[in-house]
C-alpha cells in the first residue's frame, strides 16, 4: 500500500532494571496510513507510551533494547538508520505530544524560543522568520495575544494553553506523523475537548496522520479513524473504529467497552470494570496475558500464546476464541452475549 | 460492513494465520479452565517490603559495603587498639621519643624505624620493642594514642548525633505535627539559627565553656539539630497530606500514636541518612577546633588533637601527621559514602 | 519587588542584631580577663584599664554603648594591642582572606562544574565514577589535612611553591588550591545530580522529540537548567571557604582575617573576637541575601512573594 506511512512490525523493547530484563513491548504490529487517526488504548502499563517512544527512539539508550522487530517510515527502517538520520527526522517528519503539558516545556525559557529552536534546526530560517513562523502556530492553535506570548515563559500559562503550545511545537515543521501521547490527560473536561477539537481541525489542514494514545474511549469515539487495543505489551484487537466498537472480538475489548461509563450509561446498565489488575511483565511467560482476568480462559489460555486473527477488511484478533477448536459449549454463548450488549 | 455481519461462530469468518505448531495444539484444551484465585495471586507481584528492598540496594552498592566493613574494623581497632600493647595513651618515656614506626616483617613498606635521614633510631638508641606506629616527643606511643584519639572523635560525634537526632525530632516533629501558630514561631526561629555560620557559634560556645569533651558535644549540638528539624519538618508535612494518616484520624487516633505509629516509621528513611551525614560533620568540628587550639586538653587526645601535633613537626616527622590524617580521612570518607549508599537505597528519587 | 526587599532586608537586620547580642552576652560569660598578663597588673592598673574600656560600667551600659558605636561602624579598640581599633584590625586583614578566597571559589567552581558536568554527561561511565571518588575524597578529606599534607609535599619535598611565607602571587597558589578542594566537590556533585535530574525531565524529551542534536539538548537544556541552581550553593560555599581560611591561613601563615581570628582566640582578645565574628555573620547574610536574589533573576518561576509560581 503506497499511502501507508509507518508500519511498526512485531516490535518488542525490552528494559535493563534492577530486577533483570523487563520486556514492556512484546510483539506490536501495526501500519498507519497518511491522514488518518489511530488510536491506541489500553489501561496504564500496557506498553503504549514505550511503543510510541520507541517510534522516535526517546527511550534511554542505556536502559533500553530493540530486541526483535522493526519500524518503517516511508519504507525506510528507522531503527537502522544513523542517529543524524533520526534527529533529522524529528521534529520535521514525526512529532510528539507529552502527556502532561506542565511539565514538557522548559521552564526557564520563553515559549516562543522553545519553538523557534525546533524551527531553526529543522530549516533554514532566519531568527525573524522563525519569529513569525512561531508566532503563526501560537495563533493557529488559538492562542490569544500570540504577540505578546511568544516571551513567555510556560508557567505563565494555563495547562491548556499550555498544551496548545506543545501541539504548536509539535507541529511547527508540519509532520507528516504527530504522536499524541494522552495529550488531554491532565487536563480538564471542557478543555480536553477544546484540546481534541483542535487537533481534528489541524489535522484537516495539514493532513497529518495522528497516532493518538488514551485511556478514554470517548477520546477514541470521537477522534479515532482505527483502533488498536493494547494489552500485556501487545495489541490484542485492531480494527475500524466501528468493528472495535460494534462488534468487539477479543474479551479485554468487550471488558473496556462495558467499564466506559458513557456507553452504558445511555443503556442503563450497571458500569462494570474489569477484575483483576494488569500483569507483571516481569513474569509474564508463555500464553495468553489476559488469562487471570478473561472470563471465558480455557486450558490452551495458560500454555499457548494466541495469534492474530485477521479478517480481509484487516480486523485482528489475538485470542483462542477465534480458533475452530473451541468446543461447542464454550464458543460463542457467552461471548455473543456479551458482544450483544455493547451492539 | 462488519456492524451488519451476523454472529457466525467466530472462526467462519476470520481467517487463522497459521506460523507454526499451531495445529499441534490438542483440541481438548479448549475447553473453560479459570485461573483459580490462589494462583492467579501467585502471579501478581510480589510484595516486598520497603526495609528488604532497601537493604538488597545497600547491599549491590559496593562502595557504601567497602565503607562499612571499613567502619567496622576501625571502630573495632578503636576499641581494642590501645589493648593491643602494652603503652597507655598518656605514659611518657622520654628516652623513646620521636621513634619512627616499627613493624616486625612489615619494614619494606616503610615500618622500619628509620628517620628522615635513613638513620635506624631502634638501632641507634637500642631500643628493644618496636613501637608500631611510633612514639611523639614525649616517648608516647601513637598506635595506642592514635586508637584512643579514633576512640574519642568517635565517641563525641555519636553522641553529637544522638542529641541532634533527640533535639531535631522533637522540635521538627512538633513544628510540623501541630502546624499554624505554633509551626510559624518554630520556623522563625530556625531561620534565624539558619543565618548563623555555625561555626562561629561553635567557636564562641567553646571558649565560654571551657575546651573538653563535653564543652565540644554541646557546641555543637547547639546548632546542630536544625539540620534534622528541618528534615523531620519537611518530611511529616509531605506526609500529613497522605491518605493513611488522615484515613487514622478519621478513625480517631491520638495525635502521639500518630505520631509513632504512623509517622515516625515513614520519616525513618531520611532521617537515617540525615544521621550519617551529621557522624562526618561533627567528625570535622572536632579536628577543625582541636587544629585552631580549641580541642581537648593533654594527655586527652582526639584526632584532630593528633593531627595538630603532628603537623607542628610534620616536616621532620610526618609519621606522625600520617597516621592519624589517614584515619580521619577513612572514616570520613566512609561515613559519607554509606550515607551515599543509604540514601539511594532508601529513596532513590531523593539524589542531592 | 520593593516590598520583597525591604521585608528581607529588615528580616536580616533582626537577625543581625540578634547575633551581636548573643555575642555581646556570650563574651560576658567568657573566663578570665581580657588582659594579658593580668597577674602582673597591680590593682589600680587594672581599674586604669577597665576604666579605659568601659569595662566597670554595668553590662547594660556596656552593651547600649557597644550598639551605639556598632552603628558607627565602631567595633571598639583592642585589648591586646594597644590602641588598634578591631575595625581597622579587620580592614588590614581582610585583603589576602579575599584574594584566597575568591581565588578559591574561581578553581573550586570552574574544576567542580567541569567534574561534575563531565560526570552527568558520561553517567556511569569509568569518567564518571572517576570524578566521582574525587568528588567524596575532595568532600571528605578536611582541608586542613589536605592542606597540611599539599604543603609538605609539594612544598617541603618537592619545593616547588613557596610555604609558609607570605610574598608575591605564587604564595597565593597553594592556601588556594587547599581552600579550592572543597569548593571542587560540592560543586561537582551537585551539578552532576542537578543536571542528572534535569535528564529525567520530561522537557528534555520534548527538546529531543523536536530535533534537536544531542549537544543542543545539552548545552541549551541540559546544563543551562542545572547551572542555575549552583548559585544557591554560594551560601554554604562562603562559609566552607570561611570555615577553612581560619585553618589554612595558619597552615600557609597568610596575614588574612582567619589567622587574625585564631590568634584572637588564643589570647581571648574579646573585642576583636566579637568584632570577627560579626563581620563573618554579616557577610554571610549578605551573600545568602544576594544569592536569593540572583536566583530570582535567573529562574523566571521565582517569584518575589518567595516561592515558586
Ligand atoms: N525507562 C523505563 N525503564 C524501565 N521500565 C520502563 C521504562 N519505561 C516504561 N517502563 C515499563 O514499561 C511498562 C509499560 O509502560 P508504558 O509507559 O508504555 O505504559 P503506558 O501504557 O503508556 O501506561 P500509562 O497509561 O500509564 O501511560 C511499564 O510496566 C513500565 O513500568
Ligand atoms: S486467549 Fe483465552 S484468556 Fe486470552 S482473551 Fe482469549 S479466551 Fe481469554
Ligand atoms: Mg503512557
Amino acid at each position: 500500500m503506497t499511502n501507508t506511512i509507518l508500519t511498526v512490525e512485531d516490535l518488542h523493547v525490552a528494559f535493563k532494571t534492577q530486577h533483570g530484563k523487563l520486556t514492556a513491548v512484546r510483539g506490536v504490529n501495526f501500519e498507519l496510513k497518511k491522514g488518518e487517526t489511530l488510536a491506541i488504548v489500553g489501561e496504564s502499563g500496557s506498553g503504549k507510551s514505550v511503543t510510541a517512544k520507541s517510534i522516535m527512539q526517546l527511550l534511554p539508550k542505556a536502559t533500553t533494547e530493540v530486541t526483535k522487530g522493526d519500524i518503517h517510515y516511508n519504507g525506510e527502517s528507522l531503527l537502522k538508520m544513523s542517529k543524524n538520520q533520526i534527529t533529522d527526522l524529528r521534529g520535521s517528519e514525526i512529532s510528539m505530544v507529552f502527556q502532561d503539558p506542565m511539565t514538557s516545556l522548559n521552564p526557564t525559557m520563553k515559549v516562543g524560543k522553545q519553538i523557534m529552536e525546533g524551527v531553526q534546526r529543522h530549516e533554514r530560517l532566519t531568527k525573524a522568520q522563525a519569529r513569525e513562523r512561531a508566532l503563526d502556530m501560537l495563533k493557529l492553535v488559538g492562542i490569544p495575544q500570540a504577540e505578546s506570548r511568544l516571551d513567555n515563559y510556560p508557567h505563565q500559562f494555563s495547562g491548556g494553553m499550555r498544551q496548545r503550545v506543545v501541539i504548536a511545537l509539535a507541529l511547527a515543521c508540519n509532520p507528516k506523523v504527530l504522536i499524541a501521547d494522552e495529550p488531554t490527560t491532565a487536563l480538564d473536561v471542557t478543555i480536553q475537548a477544546q484540546i481534541l477539537e483542535l487537533m481534528k481541525d489541524l489535522q484537516k489542514k495539514t493532513d497529518t496522520a495522528i497516532i493518538l494514545i488514551t485511556h478514554d474511549l470517548g477520546v477514541v469515539a470521537n477522534m479515532a479513524d482505527r483502533v488498536a487495543v493494547m494489552y500485556g505489551g501487545k495489541i490484542v484487537e485492531q480494527g475500524t473504529l466501528d468493528e472495535i466498537f460494534y462488534s468487539p472480538k477479543h474479551p479485554y475489548t468487550l471488558g473496556l467497552l462495558r467499564s466506559m461509563p458513557k456507553l452504558n450509561e445511555d443503556r442503563g446498565q450497571p458500569l462494570m470494570p474489569i477484575a483483576g489488575s494488569p500483569p507483571n511483565l516481569a513474569t509474564l511467560g508463555e500464553g495468553c496475558a489476559f488469562a487471570a482476568r478473561c472470563p471465558h480462559t480455557m486450558a490452551v489460555c495458560h500454555t499457548y500464546t494466541p495469534r492474530d486473527t485477521v479478517s480481509e477488511t484487516g480486523h485482528s484478533v489475538a485470542c483462542w476464541l477465534q480458533d475452530s477448536r473451541v468446543s461447542k459449549e464454550v464458543d460463542k454463548t457467552e461471548l455473543v452475549e456479551s458482544g450483544n450488549s455493547s451492539t | 460492513m462488519t456492524k451488519n455481519t451476523p454472529n457466525l461462530p467466530p472462526h467462519q469468518d476470520l481467517q487463522v494465520q497459521n506460523q507454526y505448531a499451531y495445529d499441534e495444539i490438542p483440541s481438548d484444551l479448549f475447553v473453560k479452565a479459570p485461573l483459580d484465585h490462589r494462583k492467579s495471586e501467585e502471579i501478581g507481584t510480589p510484595a516486598v517490603s520497603f526495609w528488604k528492598e532497601a537493604f538488597q540496594r545497600l547491599i549491590k552498592n559496593r562502595g557504601a559495603m567497602i565503607s562499612l566493613i571499613l567502619l567496622v574494623s576501625l571502630i573495632v581497632l578503636a576499641l581494642i587498639g590501645p589493648g593491643m600493647n602494652e603503652f597507655s595513651y598518656r605514659e611518657q618515656n622520654l628516652t623513646h621519643s620521636n621513634l619512627p614506626p616499627k613493624i616486625e616483617g612489615l619494614e619494606w613498606v616503610g615500618f622500619n624505624g628509620l628517620n628522615s635521614q635513613g638513620v635506624d633510631q631502634y638501632a641507634e638508641r637500642d631500643v628493644q620493642i618496636n613501637y608500631w606506629f611510633g612514639t611523639d616527643e614525649f616517648g608516647r606511643d601513637l598506635w595506642t594514642r592514635v586508637w584512643r584519639g579514633t576512640q574519642i572523635s568517635l565517641f563525641i560525634a555519636l553522641v553529637a548525633a544522638a542529641l541532634d537526632l533527640v533535639i531535631g525530632v522533637i522540635y521538627g516533629g512538633i513544628s510540623s505535627f501541630y502546624g499554624g501558630r505554633i509551626d510559624n514561631v518554630m520556623q522563625r526561629i530556625i531561620e534565624i539559627l539558619m543565618g548563623i555560620p555555625n561555626l562561629i557559634v561553635i567557636i564562641l560556645f567553646i571558649l565560654v565553656l571551657e575546651p573538653g569533651i563535653t564543652s565540644i558535644i554541646l557546641a555543637m549540638v547547639i546548632t546542630g539539630w536544625v539540620g534534622m528539624a528541618r528534615v523531620v519538618r519537611g518530611q511529616v508535612l509531605q506526609l500529613k497530606g497522605q491518605e493513611f494518616v488522615l484515613a487514622s484520624r478519621t478513625l480517631g487516633a491520638s495525635n502521639p500514636r500518630l505520631i509513632s505509629k504512623h509517622l515516625l516509621p515513614n520519616v525513618m528513611g531520611p532521617i537515617i541518612v540525615t544521621v550519617m551525614f551529621t557522624i562526618p560533620t561533627a567528625i570535622f568540628f572536632e579536628a577543625f577546633l582541636s587544629f585552631i587550639g580549641l580541642g581537648l586538653q593533654a594527655p586527652l587526645a582526639s584526632l584532630g588533637v593528633l593531627i595538630e601535633d603532628g603537623y607542628k613537626s610534620m616536616r621532620y616527622f610526618p609519621y606522625k601527621l600520617i597516621f592519624p590524617a589517614l584515619v580521619i580521612s577513612i572514616i570520613m570518607i566512609s561515613f559519607n559514602l554509606l550515607g551515599d549508599g543509604l540514601r539511594d537505597a532508601l529513596d532513590p528519587k531523593m539524589r542531592k | 519587588m520593593t516590598r520583597y526587599l525591604l521585608q528581607r532586608i529588615g528580616f536580616m537586620l533582626i537577625t543581625l542584631f540578634i547575633i551581636v547580642t548573643a555575642t555581646f552576652f556570650l563574651m560576658q560569660l567568657l573566663p578570665g580577663t581580657p588582659f594579658t598578663n593580668p597577674e602582673k597588673l597591680t590593682d589600680s592598673q587594672l581599674t586604669i584599664l577597665n576604666a579605659k574600656y568601659g569595662l566597670d560600667q554595668p553590662v547594660a551600659m556596656q552593651y547600649i554603648q557597644y550598639i551605639g558605636n556598632l552603628l558607627q561602624g565602631d567595633l571598639g579598640y583592642s585589648f591586646q594591642h594597644e590602641g588598634r581599633t578591631v575595625t581597622s584590625m579587620i580592614s588590614g586583614r581582610i585583603g589576602p582572606s579575599a584574594f584566597i578566597g575568591l581565588q578559591a571559589l574561581v578553581i573550586g567552581a570552574i574544576m567542580g562544574l567541569l567534574l561534575g558536568i563531565v560526570s552527568a554527561l558520561k553517567h556511569n561511565s569509568i569518567l564518571d565514577y572517576g570524578s566521582v571518588t574525587l568528588a567524596v575524597l575532595g568532600m571528605s578529606i578536611p582541608s586542613f589535612v589536605f592542606a597540611a599534607l599539599l604543603q609538605y609535599y609539594v612544598g617541603v619535598k618537592l619545593g616547588w611553591l613557596p610555604v609558609a611565607l607570605w610574598e608575591g602571587y605564587s604564595s597565593t597558589l597553594l592556601p588556594s588550591i587547599a581552600l579550592s578542594v572543597t569548593v571542587t566537590a560540592t560543586v561537582a556533585r551537585f551539578i552532576r545530580s542537578e543536571m542528572l535530574e534535569v535528564i529525567g525531565q520530561d522537557y528534555i524529551i520534548t527538546a529531543r522529540a523536536k530535533g534537536l542534536k544531542e549537544n543542543q539538548v545539552m548545552v541549551k537544556h541540559v546544563i543551562r537548567n542545572a547551572l542555575i541552581p549552583v548559585v544557591t550553593m554560594l551560601g554554604p560555599l562562603a562559609v566552607s571557604i570561611m570555615t577553612g581560611t581560619l585553618v589554612i591561613e595558619k597552615i600557609f601563615a597568610v596575614p588574612g582575617l582567619g589567622e587574625q581570628f585564631t590568634l584572637s582566640i588564643l589570647v581571648l582578645d574579646y573585642s576583636v573576637i566579637m568584632g570577627i565574628t560579626i563581620f563573618y555573620s554579616a557577610l554571610f547574610i549578605f551573600v545568602v541575601f544576594v544569592v536569593d536574589i540572583i536566583y530570582s533573576l535567573l529562574d523566571p518561576r521565582i517569584n518575589y512573594k518567595g516561592g515558586a509560581a
